[in-house]
């Protein structure tokens, strides 16, 4: 237990420096961000029970945050953090809002719902303790990375998040969930757009990608660690026999008995190594769920181009429809014009009020294709600088990670070469 | 080199067993022995004459010309060799050919001896022998040497289409087991004196056939009336013995079983590490910036893979065969242990039925019921300064397999290790080549 206390400190340390060390290098020409001027963690996790809307008894967890101000710290006083508890549905409502109120921003990703890529050891439960340990480490990382990004870290609702129990009244006053597009929508933009820019649509590709490749990872390497976790348990075996046989030994027994022990130390080595190693599988999943993020912001550039290209549609529309009526000149087939020509034309009277309202239609329509062009322009510069930020990070973590990946191996072997010289030992003086 | 009261080995001499001491009964002395066999009846042999005297090569001189000898090196470390200097008996097998015929297929072995004992006539020899004819030998010495431990050969019988006979795997194995079995009987102080080993060693063509005689003289005592003497009182070393090879036996079989498993389940982890390495290069493609740390990580596994594949090697050709020899070394030291509880019963039954005769008619114990104790106390002799030096073999080879399996086991990771670290510092190197071109 205390091993495992140990661990669970390091990697924590581990995880926050990491963390520390990218935002500290975070890219913010537009002032200093969130966490420069705060200290941010979530702190502990904690089982409670209690009703839910349905008035049923359910239990949950929650997470506890804890923010101090960074001068204070780099002062070295050392004040007591203001803390609050937060559910995982609090934060997924926090990344909901901020996914319907900066479209053009790859929005850093939530840690898992349920434990998924799991091999047969893990616990799929999610109350498990492990599970939950991760948990934690993730939903700190996602506050982390939103308050160090340029744009992010600015928001005021993120502010209330982390110091204001009453947060919640709060982002619904924003009327966030009615700004939301509808998935159809987007999903017949996705089909019907005519020109998405170049760019956003190899983005796009390139999350998809992205996805694939990750969760194929994922998927081998709980695959693999299943299998290793098989090849070691096996050796305990050995364990037992020796010291079944080392009972009708004379000279032999004690080597064989005390290599046996090591044979049984070799066996349970695989937890803790494996336990290790789920922590680089976390960092997969953070980007397969960050391409996700990525799709969505090339998917909302599709939507507001289709928007811009459908106003600007309707608009020629409409002008061509106002100079037939102008001139009498009748170049595309109307209804209005066939029933004209069958039953005459209409009074003068009722064209001038026509062409009147076209007019008035055809000014407002000109000021919706300004602003699409506004909107989706805006949306193209801003996503854009976004995403390469996005590309430079996700470089910068995954190249990191592969390293910490390496890492693991390598004192993987060193324990194993440890643990078969402690037996070979043994085997010597048999 | 000691020289002690002249002793004569009680196997194959007509006296009391009282008055001889069994030379292997201690078992530090070295031995140095001169024979003279050939129809000499009082065989006994004498300890300690300096071999100068009636052999071609004086000891010493053999010592020196062997250290020449590659053979040698190889004998040296071998933990049945009792001291090179007493040595004089050097058996190997090596070289495995094929011969194809009409008839059949099979492999023939070389079996070089090297050798200063004047029972051989010339102190090189070098024939070829195949699996069948050591089978011959084993079963010429089982039967003229019923008294002793008769090491296991290799198993007989393959399925064909199972395991294929002529592959390097199978018949590397194959010959090592062959070269140890000889060795074994090479080193035994009794063993190595068998005229069938002799022939074994020597002759161009094995006749096959020699020795009838000799088997039909010895078979009589050994082949033995099924439910004809019952045993009274097995001694209690005997039972001891018996017992202690059923467990062994026991925890040999799940040794095996072990081994096997973890064979099975590295395999099957093998299988699912190779299309992990696959998902990391498919990856490459897609990414200018991770390139490296993806292909770098791809090798590592294929790397890792490949040290996988050898540890999987070794322990199905240097592992497993030794386990499964000593399980057929036990199911033949059972068989003597057999035999000589029978030789007891035979002895008791007689021995009974003389006693009975004598009461009644006072004549003098018969021949056959002294024949009889006399053959039950060398095998109980003999059988037991054997089981010393099988435990003490047995003692060594184990030491032997289960170190080097720890030492397999260490090198994989080394290898692995190693490919993990160099991957490191070829990423960290580009890192920093990297900064300084930001910088400048």
């Amino acid at each position: 237990p205390s091993i495992h206390l140990s661990i669970y400190l390091s990697i924590y340390l581990m995880t926050q420096m990491s963390c520390r060390d990218l935002f500290s290098e975070a890219v913010n020409d537009t002032g200093s961000t969130l966490v420069r001027r705060m200290e941010i963690c979530v702190a502990e996790a904690e089982k409670r029970s209690g009703k839910n809307a349905v008035n049923m008894q359910e239990t949950f967890t929650v997470y506890l945050i804890e923010t101090r101000p960074m001068d204070a710290v780099a002062e070295g006083r050392n004040p007591a953090p203001d803390s609050l508890w937060r559910r995982y549905s609090e934060f997924e409502l926090l990344r909901n809002y901020l996914l319907v109120t900066y479209p053009y921003i790859v929005v850093p990703p939530l840690p898992e719902k349920r434990a998924e890529f799991v091999w047969h050891k893990l616990s799929a439960d999610n109350m498990d303790p492990d599970f939950v340990e991760r948990r934690r480490i993730g939903l700190e990382n996602f506050l982390l990375r939103v308050a160090s990004h340029p744009v992010l870290s600015n928001d005021k609702i993120l502010h209330h998040f982390l110091t204001e129990h009453g947060w919640k009244e709060v982002v619904y006053e924003t009327g966030f969930q009615a700004k939301a597009d509808s998935r159809i929508r987007a999903l017949s933009a996705t089909f019907r757009v005519r020109n998405p820019d170049k760019r956003f649509m190899e983005m796009k590709h390139y999350s998809d990608q992205l996805q694939s490749h990750t969760s194929q990872l994922l998927r081998a390497r709980a695959r693999v660690a299943d299998r290793l976790y098989g090849v070691y348990k096996v050796h305990g075996n050995y364990g037992r026999v020796f010291s079944e046989w080392s009972a009708i030994e004379k000279e032999m027994g004690d080597g064989l008995q005390s290599a046996g022990h090591h044979m049984d130390a070799y066996a349970a080595s695989i937890d803790d190594i494996l336990e290790e190693e789920e922590h680089y599988a976390d960092q997969l999943k953070e980007y397969l769920f960050y391409a996700e993020a990525l799709r969505a912001v090339c998917r909302k550039h599709e939507l507001t181009q289709f928007e811009l290209e459908m106003a600007s549609q309707d608009l020629i529309s409409k002008k061509q429809q106002h100079e037939e009526l102008a001139t009498g000149i009748v170049r595309t087939f109307s209804f209005k014009g066939m029933t004209n020509k069958l039953f005459g034309q209409e009074a003068p009277e009722q064209r001038e009020a026509r062409i009147k309202l076209l007019e008035e239609l055809i000014a407002e329509g000109e000021d919706t294709v300004k602003e699409k062009t506004v909107e989706c322009e805006e949306h193209v510069e801003r996503a854009w600088v976004d995403m390469q930020r996005f590309k430079e990070q996700k470089d910068k973590d995954l190249r990191e990670a592969l390293i910490n990946y390496a890492v693991m191996q390598i004192s993987m072997c060193k324990k194993g070469i440890q643990m078969w010289s402690n037996a070979k030992e043994c085997f010597l003086k048999m | 080199m000691s020289v002690g009261t002249p002793r004569g080995l009680a196997s194959s001499g007509q006296k009391p067993i009282a008055e001889i001491l069994h030379p292997l009964s201690a078992a530090e002395e070295p031995l140095s022995v001169t024979v003279n066999l050939g129809g000499d009846k009082e065989a006994g042999l004498t300890n300690g004459t300096p071999v100068e005297t009636s052999s071609p090569a004086s000891t010493s001189s053999l010592f020196n010309r062997l250290q020449l000898d590659d053979d040698l090196e190889a004998d040296v470390r071998d933990p049945y060799a009792e001291t090179t200097e007493t040595r004089d008996l050097f058996v190997t097998v090596s070289d495995p050919k094929k011969h194809v015929s009409t008839m059949e297929t099979y492999i023939t072995y070389r079996v070089s001896t090297k050798t200063t004992r004047v029972e051989f006539d010339l102190p090189e020899y070098c024939v070829w022998r195949r699996y069948q004819d050591f089978d011959w030998l084993r079963t010429k010495l089982e039967d003229s040497q019923p008294t002793h431990l008769i090491p296991p050969l290799p198993e007989k019988f393959v399925m064909k289409g199972v395991v294929d006979r002529f592959s390097e795997e199978f018949v590397e194995t194959r010959m090592k087991a062959l070269d140890k079995f000889l060795k074994r009987i090479a080193d035994h102080p009794v063993l190595s004196f068998n005229p069938h080993l002799n022939a074994f060693l020597t002759a161009k063509d094995l006749n096959k056939r020699q020795g009838l005689a000799l088997l039909t003289k010895v078979g009589e005592s050994v082949k033995y009336v099924a439910g004809g003497y019952k045993l009274r009182a097995r001694p209690a070393e005997f039972c001891a013995m018996g017992e202690y090879l059923d467990t062994f036996n026991q925890k040999l079989g799940t040794i095996d079983r072990i081994a096997q498993r973890i064979l099975k389940e590295q395999s099957e982890y093998l299988t699912e590490l190779r299309e992990y390495g696959t998902v990391y290069s498919s990856w490459v493609g897609l990414e200018d910036e991770l390139r490296r740390p993806l292909e770098g990580v791809a090798g590592c596994v294929t790397t890792c893979c490949g040290a996988l594949e050898d540890l999987g090697e070794n322990m199905s050709q240097d592992f497993l065969p030794v386990l499964r020899e000593y399980v057929l070394y036990v199911e033949s030291m059972k068989n003597v242990l057999r035999k000589r509880d029978q030789s007891q019963a035979e002895y008791e039954a007689r021995l009974e039925a003389a006693i009975l005769r004598k009461q009644e008619d006072r004549s003098p114990m018969p021949v056959e019921v002294e024949k009889c104790q006399d053959k039950v106390e060398c095998f109980n002799a003999d059988l037991k300064a054997d089981w010393e030096r099988w435990q003490s073999n047995k003692r060594q080879d184990f030491k032997q397999l289960l170190t080097g399996m720890a030492d397999k086991n260490i090198n994989h990771y080394e290898k692995c290790q190693a490919a993990w670290e160099s991957l490191i510092t070829l990423l960290q190197d580009k890192q920093t080549e990297d900064k300084t071109s930001e910088t400048n």
